[in-house]
């Protein structure tokens, strides 16, 4: 099958790349990008494990074609913190055992990263409805839930702190 | 002593050992997107392999033909049984002594059965050849009810043993019967039930499921033909016993067999067994000389790889009219699937469902287990419990709950009655086994006086009057359970798999400055054995948590061991642990005494180090004898700070644990709402109080999904009809209620810690209490209504409701 030319903006980098039309986003980034802090774990958009931020929305890539993605910014797990310089959600998981088999992990924090642009300031119940498209069979939640609301008003803090 | 000098608690808090909440050390790593999955495995010239599976639950093969499949470019093989058979692999052992299919041989006995492997460049193309294979079936009758398997009209299904009179659990009365496990006393207990003041009978139908991690299986083979080494990279629970195994079956040497378990995405019992995908993986890698990658997708995985439950329990429970139960009798039919793939200990084909006398002091018992091939798949492994432990203690919960009503009695106050008391310990079971500590009474009075259970009565039954007043459409339910669990699977005098004893290992290596490794022949899968593990040894050993690696997964490098599941990582392995970590210290102190100058038994340990008796100025660290070990010559004492040690448990561990789930159920819609979950867990010493806590957070959500909508269903075609996450439910963070969590702690007597697992408790517990609110919740409609079976989805709550004539 003949392939496409597909040029993205990746955690900040410009990548460019070859793929067939029918080829997912998930595919592209873990196997021809070698972006493997997306996981797969349905290939049928419930589980969210594929989470990626796209142009700014939480999209599930394993149900975007990377042909979609052309000329997108694409942020992943990856493109988040780094080893000396964390997310504050990357630490706040860390602290507050969000996480057991970090298989979700990387969704969770991709869409947690983009629900607290959306809303800075959540209840405990939107956090539930918001974080709805990641499923977790490890943590019951409970913890993660605490994860992202000590990250919103870490995040808050800090806001103030600078203005 | 002067102020720079820490106290002794000082030290000990340094050492991050039992009982803190110490931080993950794997959560850096996962959080940061660096996990190491099977998925993310890739090596030079790897190609993928994928299934044509069968559409049919039973059909004879006629034929298959792959030629269009070879032709479309990028596809290197298409393997049949046809393939296989030359090298004897077109059949393999189960774990529980039957043979299942690798490929289609012949036929296919249910729906998503392997019937060919196809090789290709990517799995893509791997994807399109699978829908060149032509296959041609001749469909069969299919077999879907375990209740009809030995009607005169059943089709037979497993022609390959059909004259087989008996299989590896002992006599076969039908070709579609597999074994009869019988233990206890029936005439006794039939004795009992004919003499006893009350007798509640109830058939208690556990449904299928499937522990459905978020991760799928999968493997990566790698056969290396110039130094004959094969490298099996796999999403495996058990690494040791599937290298022995891949020995066994392919004539592999097992030194030149290397298992990987890399980073596992949740396991639940789904990774314990042996797939045809490994198989095959192994031979098209060996066919074509370059690296073979297989990952399930997710229909796959619900499909064909293992299946948990699905047993049909008929209880009768005897008592006398004050409510002291004296006899239980249970007979239970166990659809097994096509092959009897069970990963049980070999002397159990029913697992420990033998614990089904529960928490209770019960005289008398008798349990049955007929297990039956159907149409479906294989499987029947443990999801999140030791071996067929939830299944015991569900049916133990609702037979306590159906007595109650018999007796007309309040089910706490007649669990309270019978509980076994904390001065009968160590306890023989009429089933045969000893449990070895608890304290039933103190944790079931804390979780009553914790939910004010009086209080929670005395509302409901105000709702039943609100209701019958047509002032609510809202009935509330009380769920209660006390489970007692029995993990820690086992003492090698009757535990093994496939012949292998079920002990585990520990082996330590202490480096010159002080830090250490230590392996262990287990394998997390989300526990968080590299946090743990360290501490326990932290506590043994004197070394700070943060200065030990633990390794696990490489059977290169680990010690042998029997791998993760049955909660039997804390008692076999964290045994194992302390075990060794005593015989570091053993050595360490001849090493202290001979730097000090004093005899072995003139020093004792304080925390870190060894000090001389009454003159504690004098001391060594064991990072100082660490050192020494390495660097200075001790007469009598070889260099080094190794130490190993194999643990075969004396007993198996019984956990126990008090839980109450209050629902509020709209008999209009059917819909749930958990107002309130307490769950209080006694898992003996408390390793990780945090980890703890995320285990029972997690568990009891899996018995959400469990009791409330999830299941592996099948219609009378033998078509799965729940094989994506739209059908199979996973409740979200939405659906997901907010769980209290509380404790005592009852320390194991024979664990040399204390400790008894804590990981399956939550499943265990938990599933009986979500469905016995259910169940409670319509206790005041109906005199004959005492049970409904799982899952309580809400159109299954809204019939019952309409059952009882509450839509009237």
């Amino acid at each position: 099958m003949s392939k496409m030319h597909i040029k993205m903006t990746v955690n900040g980098k410009s990548v460019e790349t070859l793929a067939e039309p029918r080829e997912l986003l998930i595919h592209v980034l873990r196997e021809r990008l070698d972006i493997t802090g997306p996981h797969i774990g349905c290939e049928t958009s419930h589980c969210g494990a594929c989470t990626v931020d796209m142009n700014g929305k939480s999209v599930k890539s394993c149900t975007v074609f990377a042909a979609q993605a052309n000329g997108a910014d694409v942020t992943t797990i990856e493109g988040l913190g780094t080893p000396d310089n964390l997310h504050v959600l990357q630490e706040m998981f860390k602290e507050h055992h969000g996480l057991q088999c970090g298989f979700c992990t990387p969704g969770m924090i991709t869409r947690a990263h983009r629900f607290l642009q959306e809303n800075p300031n959540p209840t405990e119940e939107e956090v539930r409805f918001g974080m709805a498209g990641n499923l977790c069979r490890c943590t019951g939640y409970q913890n993660i839930v605490k994860a992202i609301m000590a990250a919103a008003s870490e995040m808050n803090a800090a806001r103030e702190a600078a203005q | 002593m002067n102020e720079m000098t820490p106290t002794k608690s000082e030290r000990a808090a340094a050492l991050k050992g039992l009982g803190t909440s110490r931080k993950r050390v794997e959560d850096s790593r996962f959080t940061q997107g660096k996990g190491n999955y099977i998925d993310d495995i890739k090596m030079p010239g790897m190609v993928f392999g994928d299934f044509v599976r069968s559409p049919y639950a039973h059909a004879r093969v006629k034929s298959i033909n792959a030629e269009k499949a070879l032709e479309l470019p990028g596809v290197i093989a298409v393997l049949t049984a046809a393939d296989l058979e030359p090298l004897s692999l077109h059949w393999m052992p189960t774990l529980a002594g039957d043979k299942q299919m690798v490929l289609a041989d012949g036929k296919v006995l249910f729906q998503g059965q392997e019937v060919a492997f196809v090789v290709a460049e990517d799995r893509y193309i791997a994807a399109d050849a699978i829908d060149l294979v032509e296959v041609d079936y001749e469909e069969l009758p299919v077999l879907v009810d375990p209740m009809k398997a030995e009607l005169d009209d059943a089709p037979i299904l497993r022609e390959d043993i059909a004259d087989q009179k008996a299989g590896a659990h002992g006599a076969r009365r039908h070709p579609n019967h597999i074994f009869t496990w019988e233990q206890g006393e029936k005439e006794a207990t039939e004795a009992v039930l004919s003499g006893a003041d009350v007798v509640a009978e109830e058939t208690v139908y556990y449904h299928r499921t499937h522990p459905c991690p978020l991760e799928t299986c999968g493997c990566v083979a790698s056969m290396d033909k110039v130094n004959g080494k094969l490298t099996l990279y796999g999403t495996f629970q058990a690494p040791h016993v599937v290298r022995t195994v891949a020995s066994l079956l392919s004539g592999i040497a097992e030194h030149n067999i290397r298992v990987v378990s890399p980073d596992i995405g949740g396991g639940f019992g789904n990774k314990v067994g042996v797939y045809p995908g490994y198989v095959c993986s192994i031979v098209a890698s060996i066919v074509t000389g370059v690296p073979v990658k297989w990952v399930e997708d997710r229909m796959d995985n619900l499909m064909a790889t293992a299946f948990a439950r699905d047993y049909w329990m008929t209880g009768k429970i005897a008592a006398t009219k004050e409510g002291k139960i004296t006899g239980l009798w249970c007979h239970t039919v166990a659809d097994h699937g096509a092959f009897d793939a069970c990963a049980d200990p070999t002397k159990f084909p029913a697992g420990f469902m033998n614990i089904c006398t529960g928490s209770y002091d019960i005289p008398t018992a008798y349990l049955a287990v007929d297990g039956i091939y159907t149409n479906k798949a294989p499987g029947g492994v443990a999801y999140r419990c030791s071996f067929r432990v939830t299944e015991a203690a569900y049916f133990i919960e609702r037979m306590i709950e159906v007595l109650a009503i018999k007796l007309d009695m309040d089910a706490g106050e007649l669990r309270k009655i019978n509980f076994i008391k904390k001065d009968q310990f160590p306890y023989n079971s009429a089933l045969g086994w000893e449990f070895d500590s608890g304290d039933y009474h103190t944790a079931w009075d804390k979780a009553m006086k914790a939910v004010d259970y009086d209080g929670l009565r005395k509302e409901q039954a105000e709702r039943v009057q609100a209701f019958k007043n047509g002032e609510t459409r809202k009935m509330m339910g009380i769920g209660l359970c006390h489970f007692t669990e029995i993990v820690g699977a086992g003492p090698m005098k009757n535990c093994d798999i496939l012949g292998m004893g079920m002990f585990d290992s520990c082996e330590i290596r202490i480096h010159p400055t002080g830090s250490a490794i230590a392996r262990l022949g287990t394998i997390s899968q989300g526990q968080g054995h590299a946090t743990t593990f360290a501490q326990i040894l932290a506590s043994e050993i004197g070394i700070s948590a943060d200065d030990i690696t633990i390794e696990e997964g490489d059977t290169d490098t680990a010690p042998y061991g029997l791998g993760t599941y049955g909660s039997r990582s804390t008692p076999v392995a964290g045994a194992a642990t302390a075990m060794a970590g005593r015989k570091i210290r053993a050595k360490a102190q001849m090493i202290a005494a001979y730097l000090l100058e004093v005899h072995d038994n003139d020093i004792e340990w304080d925390v870190d180090r060894f000090v001389v008796k009454g003159a504690e100025e004098r001391f060594k660290t064991m990072k100082e004898v660490a050192y020494a070990s390495y660097n200075q010559e001790i007469p009598g004492v070889e260099p080094g700070l190794e130490a190993v040690s194999y643990y075969d448990p004396p007993n198996m561990t019984y956990p126990f644990g008090a839980y109450v789930c209050v629902m509020d159920i709209d008999i209009d819609t059917g819909e749930h709402e958990i107002r309130k979950f307490y769950a209080l867990d006694d898992c003996g010493t408390r390793i990780n109080p945090m980890i703890i806590e995320g285990q029972v957070h997690g568990g009891l959500t899996e018995a959400l999904a469990i009791a409330m909508g999830q299941e592996i269903a099948y219609d009378e075609m033998g078509t799965h009809k729940t094989a994506t996450l739209m059908d199979f439910f996973i409740p979200t963070a939405w659906e997901t209620p907010h769980y209290e969590t509380d404790f005592t702690e009852t320390p194991s007597p024979h664990h040399p810690i204390g400790a008894k697992g804590v990981g399956e408790s939550p499943n265990v517990g938990g599933v009986p209490a979500f469905s016995n609110a259910v169940n409670d919740a319509f206790r005041a409609f109906g005199v004959n209504h005492t049970h409904t079976d799982m899952p309580h989805d809400h159109w299954r709550i809204w019939k019952t409701a309409r059952d009882l004539g509450m839509h009237d």
